[in-house]
């Protein structure tokens, strides 16, 4: 067993894969808090199926996947944020709007091009081997930013959270902190789609804090939990996928599906729910 | 100079009038009480009183020694606030956010001002345990030192006791009088509950469908038609049963939802009968 593990990081792809998963798994899964709390949990997994649109049409054009991905998905965040903010369409059947027809935009693209191959495959359900060096790059720069932003911010984002109404009267820019998480939201969802691939990255975002949530109490603590929860699961899901040549992206939410039942047999236990 | 002043105040959303004409002022040390019906824009005023909604026209002043980010706000509990994971201090220490300036985390002296707030308000012992896990009671007054580290000078309360039990109730009411009067903070409260807005207060503002019923002192309410008006209608249900018809939509809604049978019920006894209590005080 040890020596598979051992056999495992001696291939560059591997500890490629474990380095950019583990930070996006780090900002995914304290992102996701947040999140969770404000009820965007859908946000993301909206999001993400537009970023296959994008990468989509990435690749038909034969351009940089991530350089095309990152602003669109960016824009829809926006959108979808201010859609909630002045709703004539509720918010969440404008997000499965939006999702459903990036994700028929895409498919479009990638039938009259490229056809179905392999390429798409690993969109839709990720893989560790399509990060290329520059991706790598991007990944590592991106998710190191929206972890500094983060910790800066955290108290700001803790506020507008918990009660956007109150922290506004005190004359905090909310608008400008909710565009922040936004902004954010969409930089993890593409950056961690390549691995997760677009049908599970929200599942990076929403488990974790879903978890921690079963047993942790204050909002550090939750936080705290939440990072670690999501990057041991990152961990063993990669050695399971490398074990048992599992997909990726299915094994680490697999992982975080036991966490998340771990967690509440844990609360039941101790009497918390 | 007054802490606060509004003059020919109104909002309207989509270009509704919902609120007009309001002419009031708070001086520094008072206790206005805003009562009225649901839908007469108490809960719209909080927000022009907060700059989180621009007034149609008229305007707020404030006084010299009050930046509209000084105000403490208590607003009404939202459902996410229900199961969030947060501790009382994560909370409290969230109102001294607006003090800080560029800077990213709390320092001493903010982290002292919560934890005065926290004593002032007796929730010091409970500042480890989670937010969601306390009584009702108990978490508007988490709330209410969230408001203090905010503002030092002025409190908004956005009917503050909805939900309270009525010990729970009792004690929120002493402790916002208390700071009223030992901290000399001038609290706002928009209030459903008229005999406790009389207890403590030193100000009423009544709003109506129309506007502004009345504005002045407790004393000078209780001499004022609008008040005894109000108090008739607490005898109106014999009334209205015998002429159902009369009272038009209130009827039905009565099962339905007490405190807008109430309210309606103050438009149609003002309406039918505002006139003769006119003639009669």
């Amino acid at each position: 067993m040890l020596y598979y593990i051992v056999e495992m990081f001696s291939y560059p792809f591997m500890v490629r894969a474990l380095l950019v998963g583990a930070l996006v798994a780090l900002c995914a899964a304290v992102l996701g808090v947040t999140l969770v709390l404000k009820r965007y949990s859908m946000i993301g997994d909206g999001l993400s199926h537009v970023g296959f649109g994008a990468l989509a049409i990435a690749s038909a054009m034969n351009a940089a996947p991530l350089a095309v991905a990152i602003p669109v998905v960016v824009a829809a965040a926006f959108f979808l944020l201010r859609l909630r903010e002045t709703s004539h369409v509720k918010g969440d059947s404008a997000i499965a709007l939006i999702s459903t027809g990036a994700l028929a935009v895409g498919v479009t693209v990638v039938s009259m091009t490229t056809g179905m191959n392999t390429d798409v495959y690993n969109y839709l359900f990720g893989s560790i081997l399509s990060m290329s060096g520059s991706d790598v790059w991007i990944t590592v720069t991106v998710s190191v930013v929206v972890l500094a932003l983060f910790v800066i911010f955290y108290h700001r984002i803790f506020a507008v959270t918990f009660d956007e109404s109150f922290t506004r009267a005190t004359g905090i820019p909310t608008g400008m902190y909710n565009s922040l998480i936004a902004l954010l939201t969409a930089l993890v969802i593409v950056i961690g789609m390549r691995m997760m691939g677009s049908l599970l990255i929200s599942s990076l975002i929403v488990f974790p804090a879903m978890t921690s949530m079963r047993l942790c109490r204050t909002f550090r603590s939750v936080m705290i939990s939440a990072a670690a929860v999501s990057v041991v699961c990152l961990l063993l899901g990669l050695v399971i996928s490398y074990l048992y040549a599992t997909p990726t992206g299915a094994s680490i939410v697999l992982c975080n599906m036991a966490a998340f039942f771990l967690y509440t047999l844990i609360a039941k236990i101790k009497g918390l729910e | 100079m007054s802490l606060l002043k509004c003059e020919n105040l109104s909002f309207a959303y989509d270009g509704v009038t919902v609120v007009k004409d309001l002419n009031f002022n708070v001086e520094e040390g008072n206790y206005l009480c805003i009562i009225g019906e649901n839908g007469a824009g108490k809960s719209t005023l909080v927000k022009g009183l907060l700059r989180l909604k621009k007034p149609s026209a008229g305007k707020v002043e404030m006084g010299a020694d009050l930046k509209a980010v000084e105000i403490g706000y208590l607003p009404q509990q939202t459902q996410i606030q229900k199961d969030f994971p947060a501790s009382v201090r994560e909370v409290v220490l969230s109102g001294c956010l607006n003090r800080m300036g560029l800077r990213p985390f709390y320092s001493r002296a903010e982290k002292e001002r919560a934890r005065e707030n926290m004593e002032a308000l007796e929730i010091l012992e409970l500042q480890h345990q989670c937010y969601r896990d306390l009584s009702g009671g108990q978490q508007q007054r988490v709330l209410l030192a969230r408001a203090l580290c905010a503002a030092q000078k002025l409190i908004l309360l956005d009917e503050p006791v909805s939900g309270l039990d009525p010990v729970a109730t009792r004690t929120l009411y002493a402790q916002i009088a208390l700071l009223n009067k030992k901290r000399r903070i001038t609290v706002i409260m928009v209030s459903h509950d008229i005999d406790a807005s009389l207890r403590d207060a030193s100000h009423i503002l009544h709003l109506g469908q129309e506007g502004q019923l009345f504005f002045g002192t407790v004393e000078e309410y209780r001499r004022s038609a609008v008040y005894h008006a109000f108090l008739g209608e607490k005898a109106v249900p014999m009334w209205r049963h015998a002429f159902p018809n009369k009272s038009g939509q209130a009827a039905p809604r009565e099962a339905a939802e007490p405190t807008v049978t109430e309210s309606s019920v103050k438009v149609s006894a003002r309406r039918g009968r505002s006139g003769k209590h006119k003639k009669t005080t």
